[in-house]
Protein backbone atom coordinates (compact mmCIF):
# COMPACT_ATOMS: atom_id res chain seq x y z
CA UNK A 1 0.00 0.00 0.00
CA UNK A 2 1.37 3.13 -0.66
CA UNK A 3 -1.18 5.56 0.42
CA UNK A 4 -0.46 3.96 4.05
CA UNK A 5 -4.14 4.50 4.03
CA UNK A 6 -4.56 0.93 5.06
CA UNK A 7 -7.56 0.09 2.77
CA UNK A 8 -7.11 -2.50 0.06
CA UNK A 9 -6.56 -2.17 -3.57
CA UNK A 10 -9.55 -3.67 -4.25
CA UNK A 11 -11.74 -1.12 -2.33
CA UNK A 12 -9.41 1.59 -4.17
CA UNK A 13 -9.89 0.33 -8.01
CA UNK A 14 -13.90 0.07 -6.96
CA UNK A 15 -13.65 3.67 -6.04
CA UNK A 16 -11.34 5.00 -9.07
CA UNK A 17 -13.96 2.97 -11.40
CA UNK A 18 -17.06 4.57 -9.37
CA UNK A 19 -15.74 7.81 -9.87
CA UNK A 20 -15.33 7.33 -13.31
CA UNK A 21 -19.18 6.36 -13.43
CA UNK A 22 -20.24 9.55 -11.53
CA UNK A 23 -17.75 11.95 -13.03
CA UNK A 24 -20.25 10.84 -16.51
CA UNK A 25 -23.62 10.75 -14.73
CA UNK A 26 -23.06 14.42 -12.53
CA UNK A 27 -21.92 16.03 -16.27
CA UNK A 28 -24.85 14.41 -17.94
CA UNK A 29 -27.28 15.21 -15.26
CA UNK A 30 -25.84 19.02 -15.08
CA UNK A 31 -26.12 18.79 -19.03
CA UNK A 32 -29.21 17.65 -19.39
CA UNK A 33 -30.81 20.64 -16.75
CA UNK A 34 -29.21 23.53 -18.34
CA UNK A 35 -28.82 22.04 -21.96
CA UNK A 36 -32.11 23.74 -24.80
CA UNK A 37 -33.91 21.07 -26.24
CA UNK A 38 -35.67 20.75 -29.53
CA UNK A 39 -36.88 17.90 -32.10
CA UNK A 40 -36.97 18.16 -35.80
CA UNK A 41 -37.20 15.40 -38.10
CA UNK A 42 -33.81 16.39 -39.91
CA UNK A 43 -31.67 16.41 -36.82
CA UNK A 44 -31.87 13.38 -36.01
CA UNK A 45 -31.01 11.71 -39.24
CA UNK A 46 -27.16 10.37 -39.55
CA UNK A 47 -24.38 13.02 -41.05
CA UNK A 48 -23.11 11.64 -43.72
CA UNK A 49 -22.03 14.55 -45.78
CA UNK A 50 -25.14 16.45 -46.17
CA UNK A 51 -26.55 13.27 -48.30
CA UNK A 52 -29.25 11.35 -47.30
CA UNK A 53 -27.94 7.93 -45.71
CA UNK A 54 -29.20 4.62 -47.50
CA UNK A 55 -30.33 1.67 -46.13
CA UNK A 56 -28.84 0.29 -42.71
CA UNK A 57 -25.82 1.34 -41.05
CA UNK A 58 -25.13 -1.80 -39.05
CA UNK A 59 -24.02 -3.58 -41.86
CA UNK A 60 -21.01 -6.06 -42.94
CA UNK A 61 -17.38 -4.57 -43.37
CA UNK A 62 -14.01 -5.38 -44.19
CA UNK A 63 -13.19 -8.60 -43.44
CA UNK A 64 -9.23 -7.10 -43.09
CA UNK A 65 -10.09 -6.06 -39.95
CA UNK A 66 -10.83 -9.27 -38.79
CA UNK A 67 -8.04 -10.96 -39.83
CA UNK A 68 -6.08 -8.49 -38.05
CA UNK A 69 -7.85 -9.18 -34.40
CA UNK A 70 -7.56 -12.89 -34.79
CA UNK A 71 -3.42 -12.02 -35.21
CA UNK A 72 -3.80 -9.63 -32.19
CA UNK A 73 -5.49 -12.20 -30.25
CA UNK A 74 -2.88 -14.71 -30.96
CA UNK A 75 -0.04 -12.11 -30.03
CA UNK A 76 -1.66 -10.94 -26.88
CA UNK A 77 -1.99 -14.17 -25.13
CA UNK A 78 1.58 -14.33 -26.27
CA UNK A 79 2.29 -11.70 -24.46
CA UNK A 80 -0.19 -12.67 -21.13
CA UNK A 81 2.36 -15.64 -20.72
CA UNK A 82 5.47 -13.70 -21.24
CA UNK A 83 4.85 -11.54 -18.01
CA UNK A 84 5.22 -14.47 -15.57
CA UNK A 85 8.23 -15.46 -16.95
CA UNK A 86 9.15 -11.71 -17.11
CA UNK A 87 9.30 -11.53 -13.46
CA UNK A 88 10.17 -14.57 -12.86
CA UNK A 89 13.95 -14.73 -15.42
CA UNK A 90 16.42 -14.77 -13.15
CA UNK A 91 15.14 -17.43 -11.12
CA UNK A 92 14.81 -19.85 -14.10
CA UNK A 93 17.69 -19.12 -15.24
CA UNK A 94 19.15 -20.34 -19.15
CA UNK A 95 16.68 -23.16 -19.04
CA UNK A 96 13.39 -20.34 -18.39
CA UNK A 97 15.53 -18.47 -20.98
CA UNK A 98 15.62 -21.49 -23.67
CA UNK A 99 12.19 -22.60 -23.43
CA UNK A 100 10.88 -18.53 -23.58
CA UNK A 101 13.03 -18.55 -26.98
CA UNK A 102 11.24 -21.70 -28.41
CA UNK A 103 7.93 -20.25 -27.39
CA UNK A 104 8.77 -17.38 -28.83
CA UNK A 105 10.24 -19.35 -32.06
CA UNK A 106 6.98 -21.15 -32.64
CA UNK A 107 5.19 -17.70 -32.39
CA UNK A 108 7.92 -16.09 -35.19
CA UNK A 109 7.17 -19.34 -37.44
CA UNK A 110 3.17 -18.44 -37.02
CA UNK A 111 3.66 -14.67 -37.68
CA UNK A 112 5.73 -15.73 -40.90
CA UNK A 113 3.49 -18.54 -42.16
CA UNK A 114 0.52 -15.38 -42.18
CA UNK A 115 3.17 -12.45 -43.38
CA UNK A 116 4.04 -15.64 -46.43
CA UNK A 117 0.17 -16.08 -47.08
CA UNK A 118 -0.91 -12.54 -47.42
CA UNK A 119 -2.80 -11.83 -44.12
CA UNK A 120 -0.70 -8.73 -43.87
CA UNK A 121 -1.54 -7.31 -46.98
CA UNK A 122 -4.25 -5.16 -46.91
CA UNK A 123 -6.71 -5.75 -49.84
CA UNK B 1 12.73 13.52 -0.71
CA UNK B 2 9.78 14.67 0.78
CA UNK B 3 7.67 11.47 1.31
CA UNK B 4 3.56 12.17 1.58
CA UNK B 5 2.69 9.13 2.90
CA UNK B 6 3.67 11.21 6.16
CA UNK B 7 0.55 13.09 5.45
CA UNK B 8 -1.34 10.51 4.70
CA UNK B 9 -0.75 8.20 7.32
CA UNK B 10 -1.00 10.81 9.72
CA UNK B 11 -4.63 11.80 8.56
CA UNK B 12 -5.48 8.33 8.79
CA UNK B 13 -4.03 8.16 12.54
CA UNK B 14 -6.42 11.03 13.18
CA UNK B 15 -9.49 9.72 11.56
CA UNK B 16 -8.86 6.45 13.49
CA UNK B 17 -8.57 8.29 16.86
CA UNK B 18 -11.93 10.17 16.57
CA UNK B 19 -13.36 7.06 17.28
CA UNK B 20 -15.92 6.23 14.54
CA UNK B 21 -16.32 2.26 13.10
CA UNK B 22 -13.78 1.47 10.79
CA UNK B 23 -15.79 0.87 7.49
CA UNK B 24 -16.67 4.73 7.76
CA UNK B 25 -13.28 5.55 8.13
CA UNK B 26 -12.59 3.84 4.78
CA UNK B 27 -15.44 5.59 3.31
CA UNK B 28 -14.73 8.95 4.07
CA UNK B 29 -11.08 8.41 2.59
CA UNK B 30 -12.09 6.62 -0.46
CA UNK B 31 -14.45 10.17 -0.64
CA UNK B 32 -11.70 12.28 -0.17
CA UNK B 33 -9.59 9.98 -2.84
CA UNK B 34 -12.60 10.31 -4.95
CA UNK B 35 -12.76 14.01 -4.76
CA UNK B 36 -8.99 14.40 -5.22
CA UNK B 37 -8.87 12.23 -8.62
CA UNK B 38 -12.26 14.11 -10.15
CA UNK B 39 -10.01 17.47 -9.69
CA UNK B 40 -6.85 16.15 -10.77
CA UNK B 41 -8.10 14.87 -13.78
CA UNK B 42 -10.68 17.63 -14.86
CA UNK B 43 -8.07 20.18 -14.36
CA UNK B 44 -5.23 18.33 -16.28
CA UNK B 45 -7.86 17.52 -19.07
CA UNK B 46 -7.93 21.40 -19.36
CA UNK B 47 -4.49 22.05 -18.82
CA UNK B 48 -3.98 19.18 -21.90
CA UNK B 49 -6.42 20.50 -24.20
CA UNK B 50 -4.51 24.58 -23.48
CA UNK B 51 -1.11 22.68 -23.79
CA UNK B 52 -1.56 21.21 -27.18
CA UNK B 53 -3.99 23.95 -28.70
CA UNK B 54 -0.67 26.18 -27.55
CA UNK B 55 1.92 24.03 -28.64
CA UNK B 56 0.35 23.51 -32.07
CA UNK B 57 -0.18 26.97 -32.92
CA UNK B 58 3.47 27.55 -31.94
CA UNK B 59 4.62 24.84 -34.66
CA UNK B 60 3.02 26.62 -37.06
CA UNK B 61 4.42 30.16 -36.41
CA UNK B 62 0.81 31.49 -34.86
CA UNK B 63 0.17 32.40 -31.69
CA UNK B 64 -3.41 30.06 -30.18
CA UNK B 65 -5.70 31.34 -28.37
CA UNK B 66 -5.34 34.70 -27.21
CA UNK B 67 -8.38 36.48 -26.37
CA UNK B 68 -9.99 34.92 -23.70
CA UNK B 69 -8.01 35.43 -20.20
CA UNK B 70 -4.23 36.31 -19.97
CA UNK B 71 -2.60 34.24 -23.47
CA UNK B 72 -6.03 32.54 -23.31
CA UNK B 73 -5.97 31.05 -20.58
CA UNK B 74 -9.52 30.74 -20.00
CA UNK B 75 -10.68 29.87 -23.32
CA UNK B 76 -10.73 25.78 -21.90
CA UNK B 77 -12.73 26.95 -19.64
CA UNK B 78 -15.24 28.67 -21.91
CA UNK B 79 -15.54 25.64 -24.60
CA UNK B 80 -16.05 23.68 -21.88
CA UNK B 81 -18.89 25.22 -20.19
CA UNK B 82 -19.92 25.61 -24.07
CA UNK B 83 -20.18 22.11 -24.61
CA UNK B 84 -21.85 21.73 -20.85
CA UNK B 85 -25.13 23.63 -22.42
CA UNK B 86 -24.64 22.18 -25.86
CA UNK B 87 -27.90 20.09 -26.67
CA UNK B 88 -27.75 15.92 -26.17
CA UNK B 89 -28.68 14.62 -29.53
CA UNK B 90 -29.65 11.04 -29.57
CA UNK B 91 -30.25 10.15 -33.41
CA UNK B 92 -33.31 8.09 -34.71
CA UNK B 93 -32.18 4.18 -35.12
CA UNK B 94 -29.06 4.52 -32.58
CA UNK B 95 -28.45 1.27 -30.15
CA UNK B 96 -29.59 3.90 -27.58
CA UNK B 97 -28.18 1.70 -24.69
CA UNK B 98 -24.44 1.09 -26.46
CA UNK B 99 -24.57 4.85 -27.71
CA UNK B 100 -25.20 6.10 -23.80
CA UNK B 101 -22.90 3.21 -22.34
CA UNK B 102 -19.71 4.39 -24.50
CA UNK B 103 -18.48 6.99 -22.86
CA UNK B 104 -18.68 5.78 -19.31
CA UNK B 105 -16.49 2.69 -20.38
CA UNK B 106 -13.69 5.18 -22.05
CA UNK B 107 -13.99 7.66 -19.16
CA UNK B 108 -13.72 5.28 -16.36
CA UNK B 109 -10.47 3.44 -17.96
CA UNK B 110 -9.03 6.26 -17.71
CA UNK B 111 -9.83 7.79 -14.27
CA UNK B 112 -8.86 4.00 -13.56
CA UNK B 113 -5.19 4.10 -15.44
CA UNK B 114 -4.69 7.97 -13.40
CA UNK B 115 -5.28 6.28 -10.32
CA UNK B 116 -2.70 3.67 -10.91
CA UNK B 117 0.21 6.23 -11.71
CA UNK B 118 3.15 7.18 -9.35
CA UNK B 119 2.33 11.17 -8.76
CA UNK B 120 5.03 11.10 -6.31
CA UNK B 121 6.94 9.54 -3.07
CA UNK B 122 3.82 8.17 -0.98
CA UNK B 123 1.31 9.73 -3.59
CA UNK B 124 0.04 6.26 -5.54
CA UNK B 125 -3.35 5.41 -5.10
CA UNK B 126 -3.83 1.55 -6.67
CA UNK B 127 -0.66 -0.04 -5.92
CA UNK B 128 -1.02 -4.04 -7.42
CA UNK B 129 1.90 -6.28 -7.44
CA UNK B 130 0.68 -6.40 -11.11
CA UNK B 131 0.58 -2.71 -11.72
CA UNK B 132 2.00 -1.78 -14.92
CA UNK B 133 -0.24 -5.09 -16.04
CA UNK B 134 -3.34 -3.77 -14.47
CA UNK B 135 -2.46 -0.37 -16.35
CA UNK B 136 -2.23 -2.41 -19.28
CA UNK B 137 -5.59 -4.49 -19.04
CA UNK B 138 -7.50 -1.53 -17.93
CA UNK B 139 -6.44 0.42 -20.71
CA UNK B 140 -7.97 -2.12 -23.32
CA UNK B 141 -11.47 -1.11 -21.94
CA UNK B 142 -11.59 1.66 -23.46
CA UNK B 143 -10.76 0.13 -26.86
CA UNK B 144 -13.89 -1.09 -26.12
CA UNK B 145 -15.74 2.22 -25.72
CA UNK B 146 -14.29 3.52 -28.85
CA UNK B 147 -15.85 0.26 -30.86
CA UNK B 148 -19.22 0.73 -29.12
CA UNK B 149 -19.29 4.30 -29.74
CA UNK B 150 -18.77 3.58 -33.56
CA UNK B 151 -21.05 0.96 -33.60
CA UNK B 152 -24.02 2.26 -32.12
CA UNK B 153 -24.15 5.48 -33.73
CA UNK B 154 -25.85 4.06 -36.93
CA UNK B 155 -23.58 6.13 -39.10
CA UNK B 156 -21.26 4.41 -41.69
CA UNK B 157 -18.41 6.96 -41.01
CA UNK B 158 -18.10 6.42 -37.19
CA UNK B 159 -18.47 2.71 -37.95
CA UNK B 160 -15.41 2.52 -40.86
CA UNK B 161 -13.66 5.43 -37.72
CA UNK B 162 -14.63 2.60 -34.88
CA UNK B 163 -13.14 -0.44 -36.97
CA UNK B 164 -9.75 1.17 -37.98
CA UNK B 165 -9.31 2.82 -34.65
CA UNK B 166 -10.13 -0.75 -33.20
CA UNK B 167 -7.46 -2.21 -35.73
CA UNK B 168 -4.77 0.30 -35.18
CA UNK B 169 -5.11 0.26 -30.71
CA UNK B 170 -5.23 -3.16 -30.84
CA UNK B 171 -2.41 -3.69 -33.31
CA UNK B 172 -0.07 -1.44 -31.55
CA UNK B 173 -0.83 -2.55 -27.94
CA UNK B 174 1.53 -5.83 -28.59
CA UNK B 175 4.13 -3.71 -29.11
CA UNK B 176 3.19 -1.44 -26.60
CA UNK B 177 3.09 -4.26 -24.31
CA UNK B 178 6.35 -6.17 -25.54
CA UNK B 179 8.30 -2.84 -24.90
CA UNK B 180 6.62 -3.02 -21.18
CA UNK B 181 7.87 -6.60 -20.57
CA UNK B 182 11.49 -5.44 -21.87
CA UNK B 183 11.69 -3.32 -18.53
CA UNK B 184 9.13 -5.85 -16.45
CA UNK B 185 12.36 -8.45 -17.68
CA UNK B 186 15.44 -6.03 -16.17
CA UNK B 187 13.68 -4.96 -13.18
CA UNK B 188 12.10 -8.34 -12.33
CA UNK B 189 8.75 -6.57 -10.62
CA UNK B 190 5.42 -5.12 -12.28
CA UNK B 191 4.67 -3.66 -9.03
CA UNK B 192 5.18 -0.10 -9.44
CA UNK B 193 6.50 1.35 -5.91
CA UNK B 194 9.36 -1.45 -7.22
CA UNK B 195 9.58 -0.18 -10.51
CA UNK B 196 10.61 3.26 -9.31
CA UNK B 197 12.41 2.23 -6.16
CA UNK B 198 14.27 -0.35 -8.72
CA UNK B 199 15.62 3.45 -10.45
CA UNK B 200 16.86 5.07 -7.53
CA UNK B 201 20.65 5.44 -8.71
CA UNK B 202 19.76 5.78 -12.46
CA UNK B 203 16.58 5.46 -14.48
CA UNK B 204 16.15 2.29 -16.57
CA UNK B 205 16.91 3.87 -19.93
CA UNK B 206 20.38 4.59 -18.92
CA UNK B 207 21.00 1.50 -17.09
CA UNK B 208 19.68 -0.80 -19.46
CA UNK B 209 21.41 1.07 -22.33
CA UNK B 210 21.46 -0.54 -26.11
CA UNK B 211 17.50 -2.80 -25.03
CA UNK B 212 16.06 -0.23 -23.00
CA UNK B 213 16.71 2.99 -25.32
CA UNK B 214 15.12 0.66 -28.48
CA UNK B 215 11.93 -0.22 -25.92
CA UNK B 216 11.61 3.35 -25.04
CA UNK B 217 11.58 4.34 -28.99
CA UNK B 218 9.25 1.48 -29.59
CA UNK B 219 7.17 2.55 -26.93
CA UNK B 220 6.65 6.23 -27.72
CA UNK B 221 5.80 5.42 -31.45
CA UNK B 222 3.68 2.71 -30.45
CA UNK B 223 1.58 5.18 -27.51
CA UNK B 224 1.60 7.80 -30.00
CA UNK B 225 -0.64 5.18 -32.34
CA UNK B 226 -2.36 3.97 -29.15
CA UNK B 227 -3.59 7.62 -28.57
CA UNK B 228 -4.71 7.93 -31.96
CA UNK B 229 -2.26 10.76 -32.49
CA UNK B 230 0.22 12.05 -34.85
CA UNK B 231 0.70 9.98 -38.08
CA UNK B 232 -1.41 7.47 -36.97
CA UNK B 233 -4.54 9.85 -36.30
CA UNK B 234 -6.69 7.83 -39.35
CA UNK B 235 -9.66 7.04 -37.26
CA UNK B 236 -10.31 10.62 -37.06
CA UNK B 237 -8.97 11.73 -40.36
CA UNK B 238 -11.41 14.67 -41.10
CA UNK B 239 -11.31 14.59 -44.77
CA UNK B 240 -12.79 11.17 -44.97
CA UNK B 241 -14.18 10.34 -41.86
CA UNK B 242 -16.03 13.61 -40.43
CA UNK B 243 -14.52 13.43 -36.74
CA UNK B 244 -14.46 9.08 -36.69
CA UNK B 245 -15.63 7.38 -34.35
CA UNK B 246 -17.50 10.65 -32.60
CA UNK B 247 -19.57 12.20 -35.48
CA UNK B 248 -22.65 11.88 -33.89
CA UNK B 249 -21.76 12.87 -30.52
CA UNK B 250 -23.19 15.84 -29.34
CA UNK B 251 -22.24 18.66 -26.70
CA UNK B 252 -20.85 16.67 -23.37
CA UNK B 253 -21.12 13.08 -24.85
CA UNK B 254 -18.60 14.44 -27.27
CA UNK B 255 -16.73 16.21 -24.36
CA UNK B 256 -16.10 13.08 -22.41
CA UNK B 257 -14.26 11.53 -25.84
CA UNK B 258 -12.53 14.45 -26.13
CA UNK B 259 -11.45 15.01 -22.25
CA UNK B 260 -10.41 10.56 -22.24
CA UNK B 261 -8.26 11.36 -25.53
CA UNK B 262 -6.30 14.19 -23.61
CA UNK B 263 -6.22 12.06 -20.59
CA UNK B 264 -4.94 8.82 -22.63
CA UNK B 265 -2.09 11.30 -23.87
CA UNK B 266 -0.97 11.76 -20.16
CA UNK B 267 -1.40 8.46 -19.26
CA UNK B 268 1.04 7.17 -21.73
CA UNK B 269 2.95 9.54 -21.02
CA UNK B 270 2.81 9.11 -17.45
CA UNK B 271 3.50 5.37 -18.09
CA UNK B 272 7.05 6.22 -20.28
CA UNK B 273 8.26 8.12 -17.15
CA UNK B 274 7.46 5.32 -14.94
CA UNK B 275 8.85 2.72 -16.71
CA UNK B 276 12.04 4.22 -18.49
CA UNK B 277 12.42 7.65 -16.76
CA UNK B 278 12.52 6.58 -12.89
CA UNK B 279 8.70 7.78 -12.52
CA UNK B 280 9.07 10.45 -9.66
CA UNK B 281 12.85 9.49 -9.05
CA UNK B 282 15.04 12.16 -9.32
CA UNK B 283 18.04 12.42 -12.13
CA UNK B 284 20.70 10.75 -9.99
CA UNK B 285 24.38 9.93 -11.21
CA UNK B 286 26.19 7.32 -9.41
CA UNK B 287 29.38 8.61 -7.33
CA UNK B 288 28.15 12.80 -7.88
CA UNK B 289 26.60 12.86 -4.10
CA UNK B 290 26.88 16.55 -4.21
CA UNK B 291 24.61 16.78 -7.62
CA UNK B 292 22.13 13.94 -6.20
CA UNK B 293 21.54 15.81 -3.08
CA UNK B 294 20.56 19.15 -5.04
CA UNK B 295 18.06 16.97 -7.35
CA UNK B 296 16.52 15.34 -4.17
CA UNK B 297 15.68 19.03 -3.31
CA UNK B 298 13.24 19.18 -6.51
CA UNK B 299 9.61 17.44 -5.40
CA UNK B 300 9.05 14.41 -6.48
CA UNK B 301 5.85 15.57 -8.05
CA UNK B 302 7.55 18.26 -10.22
CA UNK B 303 9.73 14.96 -11.30
CA UNK B 304 7.27 13.10 -12.33
CA UNK B 305 4.75 15.89 -14.19
CA UNK B 306 8.38 17.04 -16.05
CA UNK B 307 8.79 14.23 -17.73
CA UNK B 308 5.22 13.04 -18.44
CA UNK B 309 4.55 16.84 -20.00
CA UNK B 310 7.99 16.19 -21.71
CA UNK B 311 6.92 12.88 -23.51
CA UNK B 312 3.58 14.71 -24.15
CA UNK B 313 5.50 17.24 -25.84
CA UNK B 314 7.50 14.94 -28.02
CA UNK B 315 4.30 13.37 -28.89
CA UNK B 316 2.30 16.70 -29.60
CA UNK B 317 5.21 17.43 -31.87
CA UNK B 318 5.31 14.25 -33.85
CA UNK B 319 1.59 14.96 -34.56
CA UNK B 320 2.58 18.15 -36.17
CA UNK B 321 5.47 17.35 -37.99
CA UNK B 322 4.87 13.99 -39.85
CA UNK B 323 1.68 13.40 -42.51
CA UNK B 324 -0.89 11.29 -42.11
CA UNK B 325 -0.36 7.52 -43.10
CA UNK B 326 -2.79 5.03 -44.61
CA UNK B 327 -3.88 2.81 -43.00
CA UNK B 328 -2.02 -0.13 -45.08
CA UNK B 329 1.53 1.69 -44.19
CA UNK B 330 0.18 1.64 -40.71
CA UNK B 331 -0.88 -1.54 -40.55
CA UNK B 332 2.05 -3.21 -42.03
CA UNK B 333 4.57 -1.00 -39.82
CA UNK B 334 3.67 -2.69 -36.80
CA UNK B 335 3.36 -6.43 -38.05
CA UNK B 336 6.29 -6.38 -40.62
CA UNK B 337 8.70 -4.14 -38.54
CA UNK B 338 7.82 -2.99 -35.02
CA UNK B 339 6.49 -6.29 -33.52
CA UNK B 340 9.85 -8.56 -35.07
CA UNK B 341 11.58 -5.71 -33.77
CA UNK B 342 9.98 -6.08 -30.23
CA UNK B 343 10.20 -9.36 -30.03
CA UNK B 344 14.03 -9.50 -31.07
CA UNK B 345 14.69 -6.62 -28.63
CA UNK B 346 13.21 -8.32 -26.03
CA UNK B 347 15.34 -11.55 -26.39
CA UNK B 348 18.56 -9.10 -26.69
CA UNK B 349 17.36 -7.25 -23.30
CA UNK B 350 16.87 -11.02 -21.50
CA UNK B 351 20.16 -12.02 -22.89
CA UNK B 352 21.92 -8.61 -21.53
CA UNK B 353 20.47 -9.66 -18.08
CA UNK B 354 21.33 -13.20 -18.13
CA UNK B 355 25.07 -12.27 -18.87
CA UNK B 356 25.05 -9.16 -16.50
CA UNK B 357 25.63 -6.16 -19.58
CA UNK B 358 23.86 -3.87 -17.54
CA UNK B 359 24.92 -1.20 -15.10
Amino acid sequence: MNLLLEISNGVLAITAVVTGAVLVFAALLIARLISPKSFSVKKSEPYECGIPTRGQSMIQFKAGYYIFAILFLIFDVETVFLYPWAVKMNALGPSGLLCIGIFMFILIVGLAYAWRKGALKWT
Amino acid sequence: MFNFGIWTSEFNNWLLGLGIADWLVVLIECVIIAVLVLGTYTVLALFYILYERKLCAWFQCRLGPMRVGKWGVMQVFADMFKILVKELICLKNTDRFLFKLAPYLVIISSVTMLACLPWGRGLQIIDYNIGIFFILAVSSVGVLGILLAGWASNNKYTLIGAMRSGAQMISYEISLGLAIITIVVFAGTMNITELVWAQEKTWFIFRGHIPAIIAFLIYVVAATAETNRGPFDLPEAEHELTAGYHTEYSGIHFGFFYLAEYLNLFIVSGIASLMFLGGWMPLHIPGWGGFNAVMDYIPSVVWFLGKAFFISYVIIWFKWTFPRVRIDQMLAFEWKYLMPLSLANLLLMAVFVALGWHF
